[in-house]
């Protein structure tokens, strides 16, 4: 398993990614959030919002299908809702005659309104990462207040996920290639590989333990006292304010129209 | 004559027991370029560590005139730029530009300064373009001059590196080289690449069970073949 | 990397929005005070060893091991983290694993994130870091007791993680109570063997290589506010799945009736439950499970105090 974190970024010279990363993730957010809230069955409502993402994903010069393509993700998570199909009461659509459950119209409304709301929201948080650097969400996070201290943590984490990857993949490729098989020898118990898997994970830890010292005496010889420095500052221009009160408003209008009460 | 660097006596042990320095004098001049050199487990690292009170131990240990204890650590840390062995560890941010920043931002200095410092740093070490670009997509040879670059940004009196050379092919190796060879500060390195030593250093130590077993011209050292032969060193 | 429901990562989607801003209330508080208590702990060393730490952690994660017919059982690492740096350092470790993987991999939603870092964060390290300490307790020093205490404490802190889950879902109208739990309970017994495994076998390197990496854990602060903490969120989320704050799902809320068979069909009426039934709980059957829950923790619990006993007298008579 390898992840190179900064594919996900992709530079283009487009509006959207000149925008502030604070108006992205606040409007990444609030779309979620509206998506969220769409009432069930709300189709167009849904339809509005998916003609949203792509128009932002189109805006973002990432073409049509980037967000769509890989949207597919969460979509096995979708196995723990299915039983809505058969349990949400109303008018039956189809019986099974061996165990005897009934498919409702509500059940599939329930559970397909479900499936689009995610499907519609994991749109955002692509878009959101493909067209803002890590580090500018990062500094976003911070600028709205999440603490500094965590997202330092985060940055860090960020910053040495690759190197550590890197030595358990290593670790990995070690482990198969002086794992053979051999003619009529069991392969040994899955207990004793677990054993094998947790003294991997055992020495990556300490390994990373001592990494994390370095860095700490390589943070203090720069001066670090613990300290986070203060973020760099970044004006708010016009162009994000329109921005963020148009899409906000635009948001809160589809949900005023898509909900009946 | 004013050192810039003052070791007296320096013995310490590490809390698992092992003595690592026994009674270390080291002496530098401003000016000076002076290679640290032994075998693996002489108490190098451990020295260098000393020099901006990381670790501290018994003796006297002094920088730029100031004395290593807690009330001085951040101006001592400000003089004394340490460039670890392994860059990774050194590289902690999520871009080059934060990484070379981090020193100066720290020390309070004005967003424009700070820039400022940052282009002179990565001019310095010959990658002017690279501010943008992300630690993990460097090459070896290119972090260890980031790595240089993060300390150089803080415009310290004193460079002392920990094997500058170690891991580099080459082509890398050469490129640093010539870097070190052009800085123009106080300089003590660490370092197993004695032909390296030879090229750029006229003054040796030889460090071996944390005491100081010579002291001199490096010339004179790398001809004594029963010395370099006695401290596992190979020329 | 996929967001199968073997993974306990919830999309967007999938949580009502007032449930999700309750998670992210209580995510908040629990980060805030992680924060802080670490930071006493670790003082200026917190960030690079909590970031290099989580990038860890999210790094094990991808070593498996087969455990039989192509599934593989692989690590969370909420527990141990909990068991080497304490729980309140690990909910900071495993925030940093989830922030990222919701980031940038989308493995967990962004606004649902409050109760995934609750879930896999909060509840897994403490209740994993609890079941530790009271297993060692009971059962001494020797290795053998370390290790199973280690496979307590990580098989534990994932069928709770999963059975917190399960309720979040059920409390949203996602997937009907009964189900859930008994859905996301079983798979997560069977992937909580395959955490105990990794974290005894991590442990036990850990406490030949780096012994007193151990007993700083042991003092780390959380030990006596974890109980606590556990209790406020189990009766959180009980009062949850079974209060008006719950989405209007069939299944959160009513009885069973006895026509409608397990699964548990009926119209919901959200506030008939109280004036109704006076002591609905006992009959309730997600309750039933639920309990199975409890009970299977309770014998995993009490196999490893007991084998560490054993292992401890042993060893103090010589043998």
């Amino acid at each position: 398993m390898h992840f190179d974190l900064t594919d996900q970024y992709r530079p283009r010279p487009s509006f959207v990614h000149h925008l502030d990363p604070r108006v992205k993730v606040v409007l990444a957010f609030a779309f979620i959030l509206t998506a969220g809230l769409m009432p069930i069955g709300a189709w167009s409502g849904f339809a509005a919002l998916l003609i949203l993402a792509l128009a932002a994903s189109m805006a973002s010069r990432l073409g049509l299908a980037f967000a769509l393509r890989r949207s597919y993700i969460a979509l096995p998570f979708a196995l723990v809702a299915l039983p809505l199909v058969f349990t949400v009461p109303g008018e039956v659509v189809y019986q099974s005659p061996l165990t005897g459950w009934t498919i409702t119209a509500q059940g599939l409304e329930r559970f397909w309104s479900l499936i689009l709301r995610s499907w519609i929201a994991i749109q955002a948080a692509i878009l959101l990462i493909a067209a803002t650097p890590f580090p500018d969400v990062l500094w976003a996070l911070g600028a709205l207040r999440v603490p500094r201290l965590l997202v330092a943590t985060i940055g860090f984490m960020y910053r040495y996920f690759f190197v550590l990857a890197d030595e358990t993949a290593r670790m990995l490729r070690a482990r198969a290639a002086r794992s053979a098989k051999v003619e009529g020898r069991r392969t040994p118990s899955p207990l004793w590989q677990g054993g094998v898997a947790g003294a991997m994970v055992g020495s990556l830890f300490l390994r990373a333990l001592e990494r994390s010292e370095r860095v700490h005496a390589a943070m203090l010889a720069r001066g670090y006292n613990g300290q986070m420095p203060s973020l760099a500052r970044r004006a708010i221009r016009r162009m994000d304010r329109v921005v963020i009160l148009a899409a906000l408003l635009l948001l809160v209008g589809l949900l005023a129209w898509a909900r009946p009460s | 004559m004013h050192h810039t660097i003052e070791v007296r006596g320096l013995s310490f042990a590490y809390p698992d027991g092992f003595q690592a320095l026994r009674g270390v004098d080291l002496h530098v001049s401003p000016g000076e370029k002076v290679a640290l050199v032994g075998p693996n487990g002489a108490g190098k690292s451990t020295l260098v560590l000393h020099l901006n009170g990381i670790l501290r131990g018994q003796g006297e240990v002094q920088v730029c005139g100031l004395p290593v204890e807690d009330k001085n650590l951040g101006r001592i840390r400000a003089s004394v730029g340490l460039v670890f062995q392994d860059p990774d560890d050194q590289l902690f941010s999520p871009s080059v530009r934060e990484d070379v920043a981090f020193g100066p931002m720290y020390m309070g200095l004005t967003e424009d300064e700070v820039g400022r410092r940052v282009q002179l740093a990565l001019a310095s070490v010959g990658m002017p373009e690279s501010a943008a670009r992300v630690p993990h997509h460097l090459s070896g040879g290119e972090k260890k001059r980031i790595a240089i670059a993060t300390v150089l940004a803080m415009e310290p009196e004193i460079l002392v590196l920990d094997e500058p050379t170690a891991g580099l092919d080459p082509r890398g190796r050469r490129g640093l080289i010539r870097l070190l060879a052009e800085l123009p500060q106080t300089m003590l390195v660490s370092t197993h690449d004695l032909r390296m030593v030879q090229e750029l250093f006229l003054r040796t130590v030889v460090l071996d069970q944390g005491q100081v077993v010579a002291d001199g011209p490096t010339a004179a050292l790398m001809a004594d073949a029963a010395l370099l032969a006695a401290h596992g060193l190979e020329a | 990397m996929l967001a199968s429901p073997l993974r306990m990562h919830i999309p967007d989607g999938f949580l009502t929005p007032a449930i999700s801003v309750v998670g992210w209330g209580i995510a908040v508080v629990m980060i805030i005070v992680a924060l802080r208590r670490t930071r006493r702990q670790l003082d200026d060393r917190m960030v690079p060893m909590m970031g290099v730490l989580a990038a860890f952690l999210f790094a094990a994660q991808a070593i498996n091991f087969p455990v039989a017919a192509g599934t593989s059982g692989h690590l969370i690492g909420a527990a141990l983290a909990a068991i080497v740096m304490g729980p309140w350092a690990a909910t900071l470790i495993m925030t940093a694993v989830l922030a990222v993987q919701g980031l940038l991999f989308q493995d967990g939603g962004l606004v649902v994130m409050g109760w995934n870092i609750v879930n896999m964060g909060v509840i897994a390290a403490f209740s994993g870091y609890l079941a530790y300490t009271l297993a060692r307790r009971l059962s001494g020093e020797s290795r053998v007791a370390v290790m199973a205490a280690s496979f307590a404490a990580g098989w534990i802190s994932v069928v709770v993680a999963s059975l917190a889950t399960a309720i979040e879902l059920a409390a949203s109208g996602t997937s009907p109570l009964v189900l859930a739990v008994a859905a996301m309970g079983s798979v997560h017994a069977l992937i909580g063997v395959g955490e105990g495994v990794i974290t005894a076998a991590a442990i036990g390197l850990l406490l030949t290589a780096r012994p007193g990496l151990l007993q700083a854990g042991a003092t780390a602060p959380g030990g006596r506010t974890a109980a606590g903490i556990l209790v406020g969120l189990a009766a959180a989320l009980l009062v949850a799945a079974f209060s008006p704050l719950a989405s209007p799902s069939p299944d959160g809320l009513e009885a069973v009736s006895a026509s409608q068979g397990f699964l548990g069909l009926g119209q919901a009426a959200p506030y008939q439950i109280l004036p109704d039934y006076s002591v609905p709980f006992i009959s309730h059957p997600a309750l039933t499970t639920i309990a199975a829950v409890m009970v299977g923790t309770l014998v995993v619990f009490g196999g490893a105090v007991l084998i560490g006993r054993l292992a401890t007298r042993r060893q103090a008579a010589g043998l």
